[in-house]
């Protein structure tokens, strides 16, 4: 019998697979996407957020564990389970020698991405560069990997694992075969549910204007996170689950992203630089509360409490070049009346909100490199920083849509990765990445820290997967 | 044909630091899908370390055809961002970098040939080189038969070329041809570096500069992967497999110049005339050479075949393996000569020879050799730009 079944295929999962075989154990791993779209939301990743007491490769200065700490203890405003949190922490001090002996490689942060020099680490190539070196260490070490796989349920007795149903498709994602596979041990990393509109749509329901917010939603990543494992598991097995099925990681995207897989490229940056309204041509949140990239995955949720789930990044050229380029061009207006009518809002309303704004800029020395002391006074809701005049043409406006990263719905473990099931463990099913990021992560994000998890429990449930497989040959 | 003194106005505009109008910036097709992909790329900069096209597109915000051919010039197609990009193929956004880079580095050999109608035979460069090589050989054959046939044929010693071929005969042929050579590639570059000088910071080339940038060039530095790896061939794993037969074939491709040049010196300077002796500089040299090219060229050919489908332009093979088989033809039959020493077989491989070196030579400025010109012109450019302070300022840099 097959020792350890691994279920999923982006980073989490080939950690294990890669642990689990290195152990020894023979290792089976179900990718459910077509091989071209492996990886799941790894391969939008781009980077590892590391402690580390001395400067590395590709990591300045010193970030200790204590600072990562307390990082991840404000983003999530302490919903997190410390012990988890500082193993996964601790791990990502120490596991980037492994990555690199399956070839993954690193490379200095990127330009435009320097305020993570010292904190996070940079794959060569991105996400999809070490899916890819992954699978080709798992191909050597004698991985059985089959894509179009997907699994739709366990098999489980009491609270151990017996074996997985799988349903084989082709190319087409045409159903050719399902099979039960039994394995001594089975680690689940297959991402979260972000993929299932349907499901996040009964999550999030009717807002007071009788729309359904879902409807306006891109996802960032992989179209392959259905969470029909998460669903088993809670429905049927009835495992111990962490986290609120209407929370996610959301971000305010360029509404001309595809609903897929759009990945970092979407992002609008320049929300700092200018105002946000909403389609009724109103400011609704302070664009200059903090630095853009402590700031961009509120703008998600913000987005998705406006009528229609859309809004306007508006600027002017003088903010042309201090952000990172955007994929798509903007709308661009030599008059602001013009700007209205070509995004389709009411001009006067959006004048009125612009000429208000424009008002109660008060002088100041703008820097947008530090917090600086250019802010409005006497509109609401205010800008603390940042604050210009919006008055020099060309004008350009940028509409934006909530873009959801991932869930936070995700099934309760411990410092073994195991499941849980009436608070009790299973002895033989094991869950990483994505699926219990929400026990370390409950809310909030910081750069990085989705590949911390992901690699740190990855090993873990690859190495007790194959210990207890193995385990049980003895026996 | 453009007459001559159109071709020598053509000449001068260039040697002014003009370029030929209307033929240097045109916005291809091509050019205008790079300028759509390097607007996606320039959000996602994931590629930066690989090679020296990220790092370039990184201070341009918009993309027009100067900052394109530049940057086309810049890829050494090695893949690496193609198997790493999330926006890949089948993703919509359907971005390929290499084969976008590709489709324009050929259509600016094209515009920037000298003399410029001569730049149509970048396309269909397969029938161009079987031309070329169809001229090269019926020549000398005909040559050789005809000294064979003639009053002179008794004097034919099979040790030594020259009694086939006066060795200035041989000079009056080769020397027009190896001028119109380097003439041709440097108006070429030139307009080239016109071109792109003001979009690169308008500032010229410091010594240093150059000096890295040929170090670069040199090395294959930008076949490294960026890590060292090396760079993709039929999939996503690394291999310097590429760097290396590209090593020898260009520094084998060096030897057996070098050992003509010697050779020249030997007759010239101290009236040392062929045939040398196997432990002369010009035999090892040449030797040397011609087994170190033709290794090179059965490597590159052999990873050529077996490229991954969407790496590159697939209307260029012809161009690559035309080059790639020249060369291995010219030092296949180079070593053959050398080693008919007194064989009556000799006059027969002289000829082949002497007509592939010239079909070689012929196709220089209009094929697959134009590459190492203008990726040099490049990466030129690329160290003098990276020395001046970029106008962009982004936020959170």
């Amino acid at each position: 019998m097959l020792d350890v079944l691994v279920i999923g295929g982006g980073n989490a999962a080939l950690c294990a697979a890669l642990m689990a075989k290195e152990r020894g154990a023979s290792v089976k791993l179900l990718e459910s996407s077509p091989r071209q779209w492996r990886g799941g939301n790894s391969m939008h990743t781009r980077n590892l957020r590391c402690m580390h007491d001395a400067p590395q490769d590709v990591l300045q200065e010193v970030y200790t564990e204590e600072e990562f700490w307390q990082d991840l203890l404000k983003v999530t405003g302490g919903q997190t389970n410390e012990e988890l949190a500082r193993l996964a922490i601790r791990a990502s001090a120490n596991c980037r020698p492994w990555m690199v002996k399956h070839g993954v490689r690193f490379q200095p942060s990127l330009s435009g991405a320097l305020h993570t020099a010292r904190t996070n680490a940079f794959f060569m190539g991105g996400g999809k560069a070490l899916i890819n070196a992954y699978y080709r260490s798992a191909q050597i070490l004698g991985v059985q990997i089959e894509y179009n796989s997907e699994v739709i349920e366990l098999e489980l007795e009491g609270r151990e694992f017996k074996a997985a149903k799988v349903r084989h498709k082709d190319e087409k994602g045409e159903l050719i075969r399902e099979e039960w596979i039994q394995a001594k041990s089975c680690v689940m990393a297959s991402g979260g549910f972000e993929s299932n509109i349907e499901w996040l749509r009964q999550a999030w329901g009717q807002n007071e204007w009788g729309e359904y917010p879902v409807d306006n939603f891109l996802i960032r990543g992989t179209r392959y996170n259905q969470g029909v494992l998460i669903k088993n598991l809670q429905d049927v097995h009835k495992a111990d689950m962490i986290g609120d099925p209407t929370q996610a990681h959301m971000v305010a995207i360029d509404a001309r992203a595809p609903l897929y897989d759009g990945g970092i490229c979407t992002r609008i940056d320049c929300v700092s630089l200018g105002i946000v309204v909403n389609t009724q041509a109103k400011r609704f949140y302070d664009e200059g509360e903090d630095f853009w990239p402590k700031r961009y995955a509120i703008w998600g949720r913000l987005v998705a409490m406006q009528p229609g789930q859309r809004a306007y990044s508006i600027i002017d050229s003088k903010a042309i070049g201090r952000f990172m380029p955007p994929v798509f061009p903007g709308s661009k207006a030599q008059t602001l009346e013009e700007l209205a009518e070509l995004i389709g809002l009411d001009v006067q309303a959006f004048l009125q909100t612009v000429n208000d704004y424009n008002a109660a800029v008060q002088p100041g020395n703008f820097d947008h490199t530090v917090l600086d002391n250019c802010s409005t006074s006497g509109v609401l809701p205010i800008k603390s920083h940042w604050a210009r005049k919006i008055d020099t043409a060309p004008f350009y406006a940028y509409a934006v849509q909530p873009g959801v990263t991932f869930t936070y719905l995700g099934l309760k473990t411990d410092k073994q990765a195991r499941v849980y099931f009436s608070e009790r463990p299973s002895k033989n099913l094991f869950v990483a990445g994505e699926m219990m990021a929400g026990n370390v992560l409950g809310k909030g994000y910081t750069a990085g820290v989705g590949m911390t998890i992901g690699t740190a429990f990855g090993r873990i449930a690859g190495d007790q997967a194959a210990l207890a497989a193995l385990g049980q040959q003895e026996n | 044909m453009q007459t001559l003194e159109d071709l020598t106005r053509e000449a001068i505009t260039l040697a002014n630091g003009h370029t030929v109008p209307a033929q240097a910036s045109p916005l291809s097709e091509s050019v205008l899908e790079v300028s759509r992909q390097m607007m996606i790329c320039n959000g996602c900069r994931y590629c930066e370390g690989f090679c020296a096209v990220f790092p370039a597109m990184t201070r341009r915000l918009e993309f027009g055809a100067s900052d394109i051919h530049y940057l086309a010039n810049l890829c050494h197609n090695c893949g690496a961002c193609l198997h790493a990009c999330q926006y890949a193929p089948p993703h919509e956004f359907m971005i390929n970098v290499p084969r976008a880079m590709a489709e324009v580095r050929k259509d600016t050999y094209t515009a920037y040939a000298w003399p410029s109608r001569f730049g149509v035979l970048y396309n269909n460069n397969g029938a161009w080189i079987a031309i070329a090589l169809a001229i090269g050989l019926t020549l000398f054959l005909q040559m050789t038969a005809s000294f064979l046939n003639g009053a002179n044929a008794q004097t034919l010693d099979l040790s030594n070329f020259y009694s086939i071929y006066p060795h200035n005969m041989l000079v009056s042929i080769f020397l027009p041809i190896f001028a119109f050579v380097v003439l041709s590639l440097s108006l070429g570059v030139h307009s080239f570096l016109t071109d792109i000088g003001q979009a690169t910071g308008a500032q010229d080339a410091s010594t240093v500069a150059i000096a890295h940038a040929s170090h670069d060039a040199l090395k294959l530095k930008y076949l490294d992967g960026g890590h060292g790896d090396g760079c993709n061939n039929e999939d996503d794993a690394f291999s310097k497999f590429r760097k290396y037969f590209h090593h020898l074939t260009f520094y084998g491709f060096m030897l057996c110049l070098a050992a003509t040049s010697v050779a020249t010196l030997y007759h010239y300077l101290f009236s040392w005339e062929a045939p040398y002796v196997w432990t002369s500089l010009p035999k090892l040299l040449g030797i040397s050479g011609g087994l170190s090219l033709a290794v090179g060229c059965v490597g590159l050919l052999v990873l050529n075949m077996r490229r991954h489908p969407l790496h590159g332009d697939p209307t260029q093979k012809q161009m690559d393996i035309g080059f790639i088989f020249l060369l291995f033809l010219t030092s296949t039959t180079g070593l053959l000569l050398a080693g008919s020493h007194q064989s009556s077989s000799m006059p027969l491989l002289l000829s082949l020879h002497l007509g592939s070196v010239m079909a070689l030579f012929l196709t220089l400025p209009y094929g697959k050799f134009a590459h190492g010109i203008f990726r040099l012109a490049a990466l030129v450019r690329f160290e003098t730009e990276k020395r001046l302070p970029s106008n962009l300022g982004l936020s959170g840099e």
